[in-house]
């Protein structure tokens, strides 16, 4: 059971991480976009599980 | 899109740093020399299968006397941020000999929170003991199993079998989940083998090394469950006026459930001792939390806490240097040793080499831990 769990965890975060370079993606201001990318890194991390 | 592209590479650069940074942590390789008392290295996968193979299947050292006698669990790293811990258990493991009795040495009980630093808490990710072949250099660790080993924690923490509800961050918390569960979580079948294997090594006196913050009212104790009250209040009285330095005596609560002083001595025949040193760095009014405040727990923010009466220890300009929690730790089980001998001449455990508080004090932690580049590599172990 908890490696069910485990596994929609990183699947949860992998959708998210999409989500985040989509909206990446559709920016027009700069801000917004590293605003992005820095919000994007830990999911990154976490799906590469190197942290 | 030129735009986008370049900070889609800074984002790139920076994660890459980050992710070198974090990997190499959790993957650096602590090396061990066996001392001379060592006769084998098996793992604690040895004594329950689901852990064989898994980031918590530690080293289990193994000190054994020619004559039989008692046997002694030291266990490290329960908590890797409290390095004091690991360092004496290291020290045992490099340097004892024994003439009866047997000891048996885990460095990295929670071999996963050992991987890891606290989120969100700017640790540095490891730090190095000055020797005179160069140093040697440890990882920092953290309170809690890696995340990447156990996630994502419940709403709810409840304590097996007890029941008892607990913060939920801490069913990653080795020391919260004793006596551990076969069929549990990553920490929870760690400590199931830790008590399995301490079942079945007949192990009769178990002790948890510790370090704890200076406003936390459990301090410069030997925490002892009531199997070892006694002990723990002999060695108590003993330390005070012969080794250079007091350690109080608190009984194991029976309220609060999941502690190894509570739960091994319940679950298991041992009794169950939890040792615990003052260490500034995991104070919550420090200043800059880096390798110098965990080395030398100088800190002026909490000396200026204990002005103000916030304290459980006391704590001064001379802060409370790496070697002098070491030296308490070592000393403190010598003398509970050589005080469980006198009582249980049949069970009793003779060891030497190891360094007392005022060798470690004067000569450092360092110079008692030995150098893997001159070793034997058969002779040589990593955690």
């Amino acid at each position: 059971m908890d490696t069910i769990v485990t596994l929609l965890y990183y699947l949860l975060t992998a959708y998210i991480a999409v989500l985040l370079v989509r909206n990446f993606l559709k920016r027009k201001n700069w801000q917004e976009e590293v605003l992005y990318i820095i919000v994007l890194i830990p999911f990154v991390l976490r799906l590469l599980r190197l942290k | 899109m030129t735009r986008k592209v370049a900070i889609a590479i800074l984002g790139l650069v920076l994660a890459v740093f980050a992710g070198l940074s974090f990997y190499r942590s959790r993957h650096l390789r602590e090396p061990v020399v066996l001392g001379p008392g060592i006769s084998r290295v098996v793992k604690l996968g040895d004594y329950f299968a689901p852990i064989k193979g898994t980031v918590n299947d530690a080293n289990v050292y193994i000190i054994e006397g020619k004559e039989p006698g008692g046997t002694i669990l030291l266990l490290g790293g329960t908590h890797p941020e409290e390095p004091a811990g690991r360092l004496a258990a290291w020290i045992f493991a490099e340097n004892a000999s024994l003439a009866r009795g047997r000891i048996l040495v885990i460095l990295s009980a929670n071999r996963s929170a050992t991987t890891v630093t606290r989120l969100g808490g700017a640790y540095p990710p490891d730090f190095t003991i000055p020797t005179a072949w160069g140093g040697q250099t440890f990882r920092m660790g953290d309170r809690w199993s890696n995340p990447l080993d156990q996630w994502p924690d419940p709403e709810v923490y409840l304590h097996y079998p007890t029941r008892q509800e607990l913060a939920y961050v801490d069913i990653r918390n080795l020391n919260r989940a004793f006596p551990g569960r076969p069929n549990g979580t990553l920490t929870e079948r760690t400590c199931f083998a830790i008590t399995e294997l301490i079942r079945r090594e007949k192990v009769d006196i178990e002790i948890d090394f510790h370090e704890a913050e200076l406003q936390y009212p459990v301090i410069s104790t030997i925490v002892a469950h009531e199997k070892g009250a006694d002990l723990a209040a002999a060695a108590s009285m003993f330390i005070s006026s012969v080794e250079g330095f007091s350690i109080g005596v608190e009984n194991s609560p029976k309220a609060l459930r999941g502690l190894s002083h509570r739960e091994i001595g319940d679950a298991t025949d041992a009794i169950s001792l939890l040792l615990e040193a003052p260490e500034p760095f995991l104070d919550a009014t420090r200043g800059r939390t880096n390798r110098e405040l965990l080395l030398t727990g100088k800190d002026e923010f909490i000396v200026r806490a204990g002005k103000r009466g916030l304290l459980f220890e006391k704590i001064d300009g001379r802060g409370w240097p790496i070697d002098v929690r070491v030296g308490r730790h070592t000393s403190t089980v010598l003398q509970l040793l050589e005080i469980w001998s006198a009582d249980h001449p049949d069970k009793a455990v003779a060891v030497s080499g190891v360094p007392r508080y005022g060798d470690v004090v004067e000569k450092g932690t360092g110079a008692f831990l030995k150098d893997p580049k001159a070793a034997d590599p058969s002779k040589l172990a990593y955690e």
